[in-house]
């Protein structure tokens, strides 16, 4: 389908995009890569009175790490991230995580804060940010604030930021020396939601699991000095109390059996490839 | 940029193949929909117009890029290269055009202008690509007839071929 009429504003600058936003508020919609909200609107399930572009704001165009933390600008494709020369050193679990985010054409449209915003319960970033404990920096005209990842998704395709706020950059911690990091999902086909995605972070006897598709937002768990065995119980204990939900892609006991599978998998592999 | 209201058409200006070409658009204009009923330029192709099936890949400053999740007036001013670019002006086929032609690789050739347009730009990235590699990058781009064999077939000729001509361009004897 088509979309439904609208205003369009390409913003040149930060103030341009906040100031129009402000003044706008929830008849606007921030459009970055566009990647979930083109699609939305194509098919009618989104309809605003105006689309705020800011894919022009150059100053919004970054990745750089300083200080422990990579900070990724509202701009910044999935792909710019991906080709970001240090991802493998300084971010270990996103360079294994971002090549599953859509296919290469969408990921060269698509920007890592967009799809934090657009806060699918399946997708890849909002899992990582999750259980690598990252945060999300709101802008709105009045001022910032910023909020870590578990404040900022509320659920299922809904966040806390406010109708005159954007997300201006995503904040990852850099990799620990000493904690390994690992990502795997099950999907139907390479580059679709998953089904069942987890990501961990595991530092000696410590170990930090997330899991994403199941519930309405990705669940973190941190367990320390598990035994195999309980470990084996720990995410047993995870898979049943998200519950998990039957559709056309899955059963529920099917995505528990993955919960506990990848699960077991994935805090392995985290553990063996320490660093 | 001043603020494009709805139901007018403004006027854009953009690069596609190559050529400098104006036209006009409202804002809700789908790049895809400027393409083909605008430019009258038809071989980019039109499929699910949510992101899905991968007909309407175009590249965008070189970028393999939905043409269906782009407004045309967010393509103002920039560069658009599409299937018709591919194959020289006297009609001759480019080194993958011809690769999908002798192996097969399309049979209704609605996928084929998506496919053309992801591999392209695939192969310049990765010109020595392995199967797997060549089946992740056509994860994007839906075909429901050849069974992606001839595809992946191909794709991997082209790049052997690709890879030849270079050589013999740096080492000629
Ligand atoms: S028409 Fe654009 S992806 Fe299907
Ligand atoms: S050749 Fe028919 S869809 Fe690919």
């Amino acid at each position: 389908m088509k979309p439904a009429e609208f205003d369009y504003l390409g913003a040149e600058s930060p103030d341009e995009a906040l100031d129009a936003l402000g003044r706008h508020g929830e008849d606007a919609r921030v459009l970055a890569g566009g990647q979930s909200l083109m699609a939305m609107l194509n098919m009618r399930l989104a309809s605003q009175q105006i689309l705020i572009d800011i894919g022009r704001i150059e100053p919004w165009r970054y990745v750089r790490a300083d200080g422990g933390v990579i900070e990724v600008g509202a701009g910044t494709t999935q792909a710019e991230l991906l080709a970001w020369p240090d991802l493998a050193a300084k971010a270990p679990l996103l360079a294994k995580a971002l090549p599953h985010v859509g296919h290469l054409q969408t990921r060269s449209r698509g920007t890592v804060c967009g799809s934090l915003c657009h806060a699918d319960p399946s997708s890849e970033l909002p899992l990582c940010l999750a259980v690598l404990g990252g945060e999300v920096v709101l802008k709105s005209a009045k001022g910032s604030r910023t909020l870590a990842a578990k404040d900022f998704q509320t659920g299922m395709l809904s966040t806390a930021r406010k109708p005159d706020e954007i997300a201006v950059a995503a904040r990852f911690p850099v990799a620990r020396a000493g904690t390994g990091y690992a990502f795997e999902e099950v999907t139907r086909r390479h580059g679709d939601f998953a089904i069942v995605a987890v990501a961990a972070a595991v530092s000696g006897p410590s170990v930090r699991v997330a899991v994403g598709g199941v519930a309405d937002r990705p669940m973190v768990r941190e367990w320390t000095g598990l035994t195999e065995a309980d470990m084996a119980d720990a995410l047993n204990g995870l898979a049943w109390e998200m519950g998990g939900f039957d559709d056309i892609h899955a059963t529920a006991r099917y995505r528990r059996e993955l919960v506990r599978r990848i699960g077991a998998r994935v805090i392995e592999e985290a553990r063996t490839c320490r660093s | 940029m001043p603020l494009l209201k709805r139901g007018t058409l403004h006027p854009i200006s953009l690069v596609v193949d190559g050529v400098e070409v104006t036209g006009h658009a409202e804002p809700r204009m789908l790049l895809v929909d400027f393409l083909r009923r605008v430019l009258g330029a038809t071989g980019t192709h039109v499929g699910c117009e949510h992101g899905i099936c991968g007909a309407c890949t175009i590249r965008l400053d070189g970028e393999p890029a939905r043409a269906c999740l782009l407004l045309a007036v967010q393509a103002d001013g920039r560069r658009v290269d599409t299937v018709e670019g591919l194959a020289s002006a006297d009609g001759a086929l480019s080194v993958l055009q011809d690769a999908f032609h002798r192996h097969f690789a399309l049979q209704c050739g609605f996928c084929t202008p998506g496919m053309l347009m992801t591999l392209q730009g695939f192969l310049e990235d990765n010109p020595d690509p392995t199967k797997d590699q060549v089946r992740a990058a056509l994860s994007g781009n839906i075909c429901r007839c050849t069974g992606y064999s001839e595809i992946v077939d191909a794709t991997l000729d082209a790049a052997a071929r690709l890879r030849n001509q270079d050589q013999a361009a740096t080492n000629p004897t």
